[in-house]
């Protein structure tokens, strides 16, 4: 393996203005721009978005599994979280 | 010459150009020296073969003899063919590809950037929508210009050959002849002075963010666009006209 490789990058893409930026996928580039660029290339072949964000993966800090019972667990059994009970608007669109 | 006679021309050089940078920026696919750039690389050759596929198709209704865009890409020999010399010119390394890319990619986006508002309504349709790839191409071939000339000694040297290599292609783009002289009149096709102006600018503007140096030789290779090519442009149409010569009735 090539010591110099590029650093990878995270790949956002929001898909229509009002709806958010959505994880898609990684990518090796030199520096941000680049980055932006192969994600276009790479990852907007099909008109897929409309917006890039690109995140340098060592830069993103993830939660821990092994804390995945303290963490999510909890959450579970509460379903009065849940807006289910509103109606929702058209017109208010993606929320 | 009448202005019919220079309308085909004009679109064989247009479609022809595209179409031969095309195939050859297709050479690289799965050879890429990253998946990243190789991608990016075969969505420009795609680009370029879209575009081709348009002029041809331009060229056949202007010809009007019912010849198709497959007629004149895979049934044409080389003495028929209109390109640039400088896109014909092999890959060679990344570099290579690049510095050739980057060359042409400004000549390119000048002349359409005038094309979109040709009179002929055909041109300024075609010029109009290739414009914004154009855009991009030029872009993406500036920055790697200037990323491998400004990088290491070694990608700085091969850059420099590369540039010196290719410099005595450059002077055909802005050579007119009888049909530009013709179609210029008609305000249908591009004032080639004004581009070389505009050329220069930009290419001495990357040329030295890249810290290289512009050749100082003054002389110019051309024909292609007469007809006239470099040894290189038969291998390419021995390969890309090979399946429609040897199976004729071949559809896609």
């Amino acid at each position: 393996m090539n010591k110099k490789e590029w650093p990878l990058w995270e790949i956002f893409i929001r898909s229509k203005n009002g709806l958010n930026h959505k994880h898609v996928g990684s990518l090796h580039a030199a520096d941000a721009e680049m980055a932006i660029e192969n994600a276009r290339d790479v990852y907007c072949r099909r008109n897929e978005g409309v917006s890039i964000w690109v995140v340098l993966s060592s830069q993103i800090v993830a939660s821990d599994p092994d804390e995945a019972d303290a963490l999510y667990e909890p959450a579970k059994n509460k379903i009065y979280r849940h807006p289910t009970f509103y109606e929702i608007p058209k017109e208010v669109g993606h929320m | 010459m009448n202005i019919q006679e220079a309308l085909l021309e004009y679109c064989l050089r247009l479609g022809d150009n595209s179409l031969i940078i095309g195939h050859r920026m297709s050479e690289w696919c799965g050879h890429g020296p990253i998946l990243e750039q190789d991608i990016a690389l075969i969505n420009i050759a795609l680009d370029h073969i879209g575009q081709a596929r348009n002029w041809l198709t331009l060229a056949g209704e202007i010809e009007g003899k019912g010849r198709t865009e497959d007629d004149f890409a895979y049934k044409r020999d080389a003495h028929q063919f209109r390109n640039l010399l400088i896109t014909e010119q092999p890959n060679g390394n990344w570099g290579d590809t690049l510095m050739r890319g980057f060359l042409f990619d400004t000549f390119n986006f000048y002349l359409h950037q005038i094309l979109q508002h040709s009179k002929h309504e055909g041109i300024a349709a075609i010029a109009e929508k290739s414009l914004k790839e154009i855009n991009y191409h030029v872009k993406y071939s500036s920055e790697w210009v200037i990323r491998l000339g400004d990088g290491t000694e070694v990608s700085h040297q091969k850059m420099q050959d590369a540039l010196d290599n290719l410099w005595m292609f450059t002077g055909e783009m802005f050579e007119a002849d009888e049909v530009d002289q013709l179609l210029l009149e008609e305000s249908i096709g591009a004032d080639l002075q004004q581009i070389k102006e505009a050329w220069n600018d930009h290419v001495r503007e990357v040329i030295d963010e890249a810290t290289l140096k512009i050749p100082e030789s003054n002389w110019f290779q051309k024909g292609g666009k007469q007809g006239r090519h470099t040894e290189y442009l038969g291998y390419i149409l021995a390969e890309m006209q090979f399946l429609p010569r040897a199976y004729p009735d071949a559809v896609w």
